[in-house]
C-alpha cells in the first residue's frame, strides 16, 4: 500500500529536522510521526521516510529492527505491554501478564481477531515503584490487581 | 532533611510557582560569572554523577576544550532504562524547570551550541510534561534568542528534546550520542572520549537529568554548602528508588550514606508479612546483589558501597524477602541483557545468551553443580572484553549472585529440595538470629 505523508505531518517533520544541524538525526521523529499515521512500519512507510530524509532504505530498516518501539508489523488498537522485569515480577507481573494473555487467548506480539488488542510482553517501564503496570499504548496503568486489569479491558472494549 | 531536586512545593511543575520559589536565579546568577569559574563551584561541590558510574561532574566538564573550531554540544541522559530505576521521570513531572535550569547553566559553563534531553520514549506522559515545561520557559525567555535579552550577556542556546524509541543501551553516552545521530545505538569504542569527539565528531558532554538537577541550588547556596550534605566523599542527596518486597516502595529524597536499612525499615516501611530479607540490588539490577544478613550497617553513597562489594549504580534498590525464588530472578536479570545486548562484541551478544539458557535449565530443575561453574565462566569471559559497560552489567548479577548465593544455588540445582526448604535451608545456615521454626 503507497504510503504519503499528510501535509500537516510534512510540516511537523520539517519542525524535528530543524533541531538537528543534518536531516539524519531527524529519522526516530520522523518515525514515530510515520507510526502515528500508518498505526505500523511497513515497507511502504521505510521507502517514504529514507526519501524525505535522504536516506537509504536499508538504513531504515536498520533503525527500525533495532528499536523496539517501532511496530514491525500491525498492531491491535490497544497495545498492551506488561512488564515482568524484575521489579514488577516481584510484585506479581508475571500473574498479570498470564492473566491478560488468557483473557484475551494471544501470545506475546499476537493481534485479536477484532484487531482491538495485542499483547507485548516488554521490559522495564521504569514504573518499579508503582509495579506491577501495564501500558496501554502511551498510557500507563499502575499498581493494578488482577480485577483493575479486568476493569481496564472492559473499558478499553466500549471505547 | 532539606530535599534539594524534588522538594515539597505544590505544583513546582508550573513556570510561575518555580519563579516564586527562587528559580531561575541561579542561572542569573551563573551568567553573571564566567564560565570557568561555574566549572570550578561545581568541581569543589564535589557532585558525582547519577547516572551510574559516580564520576565527578564538575571534572567532566573541564575535559571540554576551551577553544575549539567545531559546535560543542551537551547531552542530558534520561534513558533511565535500568530495571529498579525511577527517578528522572520524578524529576521530569515534579520539577522540570529544575533540570532546564541546570541543562543551561551547564551549557553556559561549557560553552555549548545545543543542548538536547534524551527520555527514552515510553515516557511519553513525561516527555509531553517536559516539554510544556520547555515551551513556557522558551516564552519567559529564558531559552532561546530571548536569553540574551533577558538575561544579559551574549550566550545563547536551544535545548531540544530527543524522543529514545525502547533500547536499554542508548542509556550508555557514545549509545546515546548515535541515537541521536540516527543511527542504530551502538556504543562507540573509547578513547577518543566524548569531550574530544562526541556528538557528530563534536566536543560534547553527556550528564544524568539528576546529576543536572543538582547544579542550580549548587550554584545559588554555594559548593560548600552542598559539599556539607551527607558523605563528603559523594556529597549531596540522592533520589533513592525503593522497589520490591517493601511495604512503601518509591522515591525518596535523602542525604548520600543514608543506611540501607534505615531505607528499607524506616522509610520503606520494612517487608510485607515481616519477612526477612534474602537479597538486596542496591544500585539497579545490573549491581552486585547483597544478601540479606550482609545489609546491617551499610551505608548508601559511592564509596561505603564499593567497600561492601557493590556499587551505588543508581541508587535502585530491589528488595527481596525470603520467599523468594533466587533463581527465577537471576533468569529473568539475565533475560533482561540478553534482549538489549546490541550485539557488536561476541562475548556479551553470546554469553548474555549461554547465561539466559543455563538459567533456564537450573529454573526448570534440570541444572546442575556444573552448570554454577560454568554461568561463573561465562561471566567472567564477558567482563573486561566488551565495547561498553553493558557487559559487566549482564556479567556482575550473574557472578556475584550465585557466588554470594552459592548454598542456595547448589541446593536448587540438587533437584531433590523445594524452593521454600532450599530458602529455610538458606536462612539457616546464615543468620544469626533467632530461627523460626520451619513451615511446610
Amino acid at each position: 500500500m503507497e504510503f504519503t505523508f499528510t501535509p500537516e505531518n510534512l510540516n511537523r517533520i520539517n519542525e524535528v529536522i530543524s533541531h538537528y544541524p543534518e536531516k539524519r538525526p531527524a529519522v526516530m521523529g520522523v518515525l514515530y510521526i510515520a507510526q502515528e499515521q500508518n498505526g505500523w512500519i511497513s515497507y511502504e512507510v521505510m521507502k517514504e521516510v529514507a526519501n524525505v530524509l535522504d536516506m537509504k532504505e536499508e538504513e531504515i530498516l536498520g533503525i527500525v529492527s533495532f528499536y523496539t518501539m517501532y511496530h514491525e508489523k500491525p498492531v491491535g488498537k490497544f497495545h498492551l505491554q506488561v512488564c515482568t522485569n524484575v521489579s514488577c515480577m516481584l510484585r506479581g507481573g508475571n500473574k498479570i501478564y498470564d492473566h491478560v494473555k488468557e483473557k484475551l487467548g494471544i501470545e506475546n506480539g499476537g493481534v485479536t481477531e477484532d484487531k482491538l488488542f495485542s499483547l507485548e510482553e516488554v521490559e522495564c517501564m521504569g514504573s518499579c515503584g508503582t509495579a506491577p503496570m501495564i501500558a496501554v499504548n502511551e498510557d500507563y496503568f499502575e499498581n493494578l490487581n488482577i480485577k483493575q486489569i479486568d476493569q481496564i479491558i472492559e473499558s478499553l472494549k466500549n471505547k | 532533611m532539606e530535599k534539594i531536586v524534588l522538594p515539597d512545593i505544590k505544583d513546582l511543575h508550573l513556570i510561575d510557582v518555580y519563579i516564586q520559589n527562587g528559580g531561575y536565579t541561579a542561572l542569573k546568577k551563573a551568567f553573571s560569572q564566567t564560565p570557568d569559574d561555574i566549572i570550578d563551584q561545581v568541581k569543589k561541590s564535589g557532585l558525582r554523577g547519577r547516572g551510574g558510574a559516580a564520576f565527578f561532574a564538575g571534572l567532566k566538564w573541564s575535559f571540554m576544550p576551551k577553544t575549539s573550531s567545531k559546535p560543542k554540544y551537551l547531552c542530558i541522559n534520561g534513558d533511565e532504562s535500568e530495571p529498579g530505576s525511577f527517578k528522572d521521570r520524578q524529576i521530569l513531572e515534579f520539577n522540570p524547570h529544575q533540570l532546564i535550569e541546570g541543562t543551561l547553566i551547564e551549557a553556559y559553563a561549557i560553552q555549548a551550541n545545543a543542548a538536547y534531553i534524551y527520555i527514552r520514549g515510553e515516557y511519553h506522559k513525561w516527555i509531553k510534561l517536559l516539554e510544556k515545561a520547555l515551551a513556557d520557559a522558551y516564552e519567559y525567555g529564558f531559552v532561546g534568542d530571548k536569553m540574551k535579552e533577558k538575561l544579559g550577556g551574549n550566550y545563547s542556546v536551544n535545548i531540544y528534546v530527543h524522543k529514545g524509541a525502547g533500547a536499554y543501551i542508548c542509556g550508555e553516552e557514545s549509545a546515546l550520542m548515535n541515537s541521536i545521530e540516527g543511527k542504530r545505538g551502538y556504543p562507540r569504542v573509547k578513547p577518543p572520549f566524548p569531550a574530544q569527539n562526541g556528538l557528530w565528531g563534536c566536543p560534547t558532554t553527556i550528564n544524568n537529568v539528576e546529576t543536572v538537577a543538582n547544579v542550580p541550588p549548587i550554584i545559588n547556596k554555594g559548593w560548600e554548602w552542598f559539599s556539607k550534605i551527607g558523605e563528603p566523599k559523594h556529597p549531596g542527596t540522592i533520589l533513592y528508588g525503593l522497589s520490591g518486597h517493601v511495604n512503601n516502595p518509591g522515591i525518596y529524597e535523602l542525604p548520600s550514606g543514608t543506611l540501607l536499612t534505615d531505607l528499607i525499615y524506616k522509610y520503606g516501611g520494612g517487608v510485607p508479612g515481616n519477612k526477612k530479607i534474602l537479597c538486596v540490588i542496591p544500585g539497579g539490577s545490573s549491581m552486585p546483589p547483597l544478601r540479606g544478613e550482609q545489609i546491617e550497617g551499610i551505608k548508601m553513597d559511592a564509596e561505603s558501597l564499593k567497600a561492601a562489594g557493590t556499587s551505588i549504580g543508581t541508587a535502585g534498590i530491589i528488595v527481596m524477602d525470603e520467599d523468594t525464588d533466587l533463581v527465577q530472578v537471576l533468569a529473568r536479570i539475565a533475560k533482561f541483557y540478553y534482549h538489549e545486548s546490541c550485539g557488536q562484541c561476541t562475548p556479551c551478544r553470546e554469553g548474555t545468551g549461554w547465561m539466559l539458557k543455563l538459567l533456564n535449565r537450573i529454573a526448570k530443575g534440570e541444572g546442575s553443580t556444573h552448570d554454577l561453574d560454568l554461568l561463573i565462566s561465562v561471566a567472567s569471559n564477558i567482563e573486561g572484553n566488551t565495547i561498553c559497560a553493558l557487559g559487566e552489567a549482564a556479567a556482575w548479577p550473574v557472578r556475584f549472585m550465585i557466588t554470594r548465593f552459592r548454598d542456595y544455588f547448589e541446593t536448587r540445582v540438587s533437584r531433590e529440595v523445594t524452593i521454600p526448604v532450599a530458602n529455610k535451608v538458606h536462612s539457616m545456615r546464615h543468620t544469626e538470629y533467632p530461627l523460626a521454626p520451619i513451615k511446610d
